[in-house]
C-alpha cells in the first residue's frame, strides 16, 4: 500500500517536472524576455544589464533549476502586461474558477450517478428514454451555446437569474467567495450548469452502460438467489462495481472542467482563471500563460492521484495486486 | 409421505426474434426431503432453465407458459417479488458453476456471509459474525478473522467454492438448487466438493437439485436421477435402478457412451448418431425418435407419457403396456 502511493507520488513529479520544462521554454524562448519587459527606447547596456539581472546568461540547466525552485516558492514572475506578480493574478482569480467548478462536478456527479442508475436498472422505461434523449442534447450541444440559451432563457426571458459575473462576494482570508451571498449563490446557478452539464450527461451515460452491464453477471444473479433486497443488490453490489471507470472517467472529466471553464467565463463573464488566461493569450503575456499551464498541470496530476487513491479503497484487487494470494 | 418439491406439467417459453420457443416443455418430478435429484442432460438440454424456474430467477426473456411448482405445499411458481426475496436464500438456496464469478470481487467475505445471514435472520452483527465463522468452519476453512477479512481474489477455486456453499447455506434452506457445482473446478477439487455438498446437505437434511452432466458425478451423490431430452423427461428414477439399467434408449446411449475401467479398450466409445435437437427444431412426436435405432412409426406422431416400467419413469412407447400391439402398428 505504501509502496504503491509512493510509486504514484513518484510519478506526478515526473509529470510535473516534465511540464515545468514546457513552462520553461515557452517562458524563455518564446520571444525575448528581455524585449518584453522594456521600451523601444532602452539602451543596449540598460538591456544586457537587466539580462544579466534575470539571469539569463547563465546555463540552461541552472536557468531552469532556478525556474523550479521558484515555481515551488510560487514565484512565477512578472506579468509583461500588468506589471504585477503573476502569483498574485492567479490568487486572485483562482477562487472564482475553483468555485464554479466545485459547484459543476457536484451537480454532475449528483444528478448523473442516480439518474444513470435509474436509467440503468430500467432501460425501456418512458422516463429512462426521454432522459436519453435530453443527454444526448447535452453531449452534443456545443457549451457556449448551452450557455446563451440558458441567459436566453433564464435571464433574459424569465428574469430569474443575473445572466453574468459572481455577484456579492464576501473576502475569508484572501479567498473571495459567492457561497456566502445570495446573488453570489444565484449568480453560480447557470454557469455551473453549463459547465456540468456535458460531463453529467456524460456520467449519467457511462454509469446507465456499467449497470446494464453488471447486472447480468453471476454475482449479481447469486445476489438475487440469496434474496438480498432489490436496493442492496443495486445500489450495494451492482453501483459499486461500476465505479472503477466512473471514477476514472469523473476525474479526467475534473481536470477538463477546470480547463476548459474558459468558454463559459467567457459566456458569463465570470472573472475566474479562464478569462485571465484569454487575456494572457491575446496579450503574449508569456509568464501568465506558462504559470496557467503548471497551475492546470499540478491540478490533472493531484487529480489523478486522487483518482489513483479512490480506486484503491474501491478495488480490493489493486490494492492487494502485490500480496500473494 | 408428500415430496418436498414439486413440480408438475412445468411449461416455460422463451421469446425470441423469430417467436416463442418451448424450452421446457410439460416437465414434472419430485424431490423428497433430504434427497439428492440428479438432473442430467446434455448443454440445452434445460437443465439450468429447470433450475432457475424453481428458484424465480428465470431470465427476463423465459416466462412460465404453464404448470405448476409447490414447495412444502406453497405454490412458488407465480409469487410476487416481494415473496420471492423470502425464498431465496431462506427456503431455497442455490450454488452456480462457477466460483470465480459468483462472489462479489469487492466485497469481503464475511461481510457477504453476514449480509446474507442478516436478510433471513434477526441476528446482530455480532452474532451474524459468530455465524458466518460457524458456516466457514462447516464447509472447511479455518474461520479466522483473516479469512473473514479476505476477499474473493485471495482464495482458490475450490475455497471459492466452498464459501458459495456456506453462502447458500447461510438461511438454512430446505432445498439446494446446484448448478453445476463442479464443472469450473480443478479434476482433483471436484470430489472434495461434491462429497463436502453431500455430508452437509445430510447433517442438515436439506434437499438437492443437483444440475450436472457428469454421470460420475450422479453415480456418487444422488438418489435419484432424472434424465433430460431437449427441454423433457426422458427417464426418471432411482439412480442404482436407471444407471445399471437404464430404459429409455437415450439413456442407454449416454451410458454406453462411458468409458469404463474394465471394459474392453479396442471397443472404443460408441455414441449416439446424430445430436440434440434445439428446442427451436424439435421433432414431432418423441424428440429423440430421429436417432433411435428402436423408434416405432407412431414415435414420430405421437408424444410418449412418462409411463412406470419396473419402479423408473420412462417416456417411450417400447415400456407401454401394449407395447407389442403398438409395434404392429
Amino acid at each position: 500500500m505504501v509502496s504503491f502511493i509512493f510509486s504514484r507520488l513518484m510519478q506526478a513529479i515526473a509529470t510535473m517536472l516534465v511540464v515545468t520544462l514546457i513552462a520553461f521554454v515557452l517562458f524563455r524562448y518564446v520571444g525575448d524576455p528581455v524585449n518584453q519587459m522594456v521600451g523601444i527606447e532602452t539602451s543596449l547596456e540598460q538591456r544586457e544589464t537587466l539580462r544579466e539581472q534575470l539571469g539569463l546568461n547563465d546555463s540552461m540547466s541552472v536557468q531552469y533549476l532556478r525556474f523550479v525552485v521558484r515555481a515551488l516558492h510560487l514565484d512565477f514572475g512578472v506579468s509583461y502586461q500588468q506589471k504585477e506578480a503573476v502569483s498574485a493574478m492567479i490568487a486572485q482569480r483562482l477562487p472564482a474558477t475553483l468555485e464554479l467548478t466545485l459547484v459543476s462536478v457536484i451537480f454532475a456527479i449528483g444528478f448523473g450517478v442516480p439518474l444513470g442508475v435509474l436509467s440503468g436498472l430500467h432501460p425501456r422505461s418512458l422516463a429512462s428514454r426521454a432522459f436519453m434523449v435530453l443527454s444526448l442534447i447535452g453531449v452534443s450541444l456545443p457549451t457556449f451555446l448551452i450557455g446563451i440559451l440558458l441567459i436566453f432563457v433564464f435571464s433574459v426571458q424569465l428574469g430569474w437569474l443575473p445572466s453574468f459575473g459572481r455577484g456579492e462576494t464576501v473576502l475569508i482570508g484572501g479567498w473571495s467567495t459567492g457561497f456566502l451571498t445570495s446573488s453570489g449563490l444565484q449568480s453560480l446557478i447557470l454557469p455551473s450548469i453549463t459547465l456540468g452539464l456535458f460531463q453529467m450527461t456524460l456520467i449519467m451515460r457511462l454509469v446507465r452502460s456499467e449497470i446494464m452491464e453488471v447486472l447480468p453477471t453471476d454475482y449479481i444473479k447469486f445476489a438475487r438467489a440469496r434474496g438480498l433486497s432489490d436496493r442492496v443488490i443495486h445500489f450495494g453490489h451492482a453501483l459499486r462495481n461500476t465505479m472503477i471507470p466512473v471514477i476514472t472517467v469523473t476525474g479526467l472529466q475534473i481536470g477538463s472542467i477546470i480547463a476548459f471553464s474558459i468558454i463559459t467565463e467567457t459566456v458569463f463573464q465570470w472573472p475566474g482563471m479562464g478569462l485571465l488566461f484569454l487575456q494572457a493569450v491575446q496579450n503574449v503575456d508569456i509568464p501568465v500563460m506558462a504559470a496557467y499551464l503548471m497551475l492546470i498541470a499540478f491540478l490533472f496530476v493531484t487529480i489523478n492521484l486522487a483518482v489513483d487513491l479512490l480506486y484503491v479503497t474501491v478495488d480490493p484487487r489493486i490494492r492487494l495486486a502485490g500480496t500473494p494470494a | 409421505m408428500t415430496d418436498l418439491l414439486s413440480v408438475s406439467d412445468l411449461t416455460i417459453d422463451i421469446s425470441t426474434r423469430r417467436g416463442e420457443l418451448r424450452a421446457i416443455d410439460g416437465v414434472s418430478f419430485g424431490i423428497g426431503r433430504g434427497e439428492v435429484l440428479g438432473v442430467v442432460g446434455e448443454s440445452g438440454a434445460g437443465k439450468s432453465m429447470l433450475g432457475n424456474a424453481v428458484i424465480g430467477l428465470l431470465p427476463a426473456r423465459a416466462r412460465i407458459a404453464g404448470g405448476q411448482v409447490w414447495l412444502d405445499g406453497d405454490r412458488i411458481d407465480a409469487l410476487p417479488r416481494a415473496d420471492l426475496q423470502h425464498l431465496r436464500g431462506a427456503r431455497i438456496g442455490m450454488i452456480f458453476q462457477d466460483p470465480q464469478t459468483s462472489l462479489n470481487p469487492l466485497y469481503r467475505i464475511g461481510d457477504q456471509i453476514t449480509q446474507t445471514i442478516r436478510t433471513h435472520r434477526p441476528m446482530s452483527q455480532t452474532e451474524a459474525l459468530d455465524e458466518a465463522r460457524r458456516l466457514l468452519t462447516e464447509v472447511g476453512i479455518s474461520a479466522s478473522s483473516e479469512r473473514l477479512a479476505a476477499y474473493p481474489h485471495q482464495f482458490s477455486g475450490g475455497m471459492r467454492q466452498r464459501v458459495v456453499i456456506a453462502l447458500a447455506l447461510a438461511g438454512n434452506p430446505e432445498l439446494v438448487i446446484a448448478d453445476e457445482p463442479t464443472t469450473a473446478l480443478d479434476v482433483s477439487v471436484q470430489a472434495q466438493i461434491i462429497k463436502l455438498l453431500k455430508r452437509l446437505c445430510q447433517e442438515r437434511g436439506v434437499a438437492v437439485m443437483l444440475i450436472t452432466h457428469d454421470m460420475g458425478v450422479i453415480a456418487e451423490t444422488a438418489d435419484r436421477v432424472c434424465v433430460l431430452y431437449a427441454g423433457r423427461v426422458a427417464e426418471i428414477g432411482a439412480v442404482d435402478d436407471v444407471l445399471a439399467r437404464p430404459r429409455h434408449p437415450y439413456t442407454q446411449g449416454l451410458m454406453a457412451a462411458n468409458p469404463t475401467l474394465t471394459g474392453p479398450l479396442d471397443d472404443g466409445l460408441r455414441q449416439i448418431p446424430g445430436s440434440m435437437p434445439t428446442i427451436a427444431a424439435r421433432p414431432k412426436g418423441c424428440a429423440f425418435h430421429p436417432r433411435c435405432s428402436e423408434a416405432l412409426a407412431l414415435c414420430r406422431d405421437r408424444r410418449p407419457p412418462l409411463i412406470t416400467a419396473q419402479k423408473v419413469e420412462c417416456s417411450c412407447f417400447l415400456y407401454h403396456q401394449d407395447s407389442q400391439a403398438l409395434k404392429a402398428t
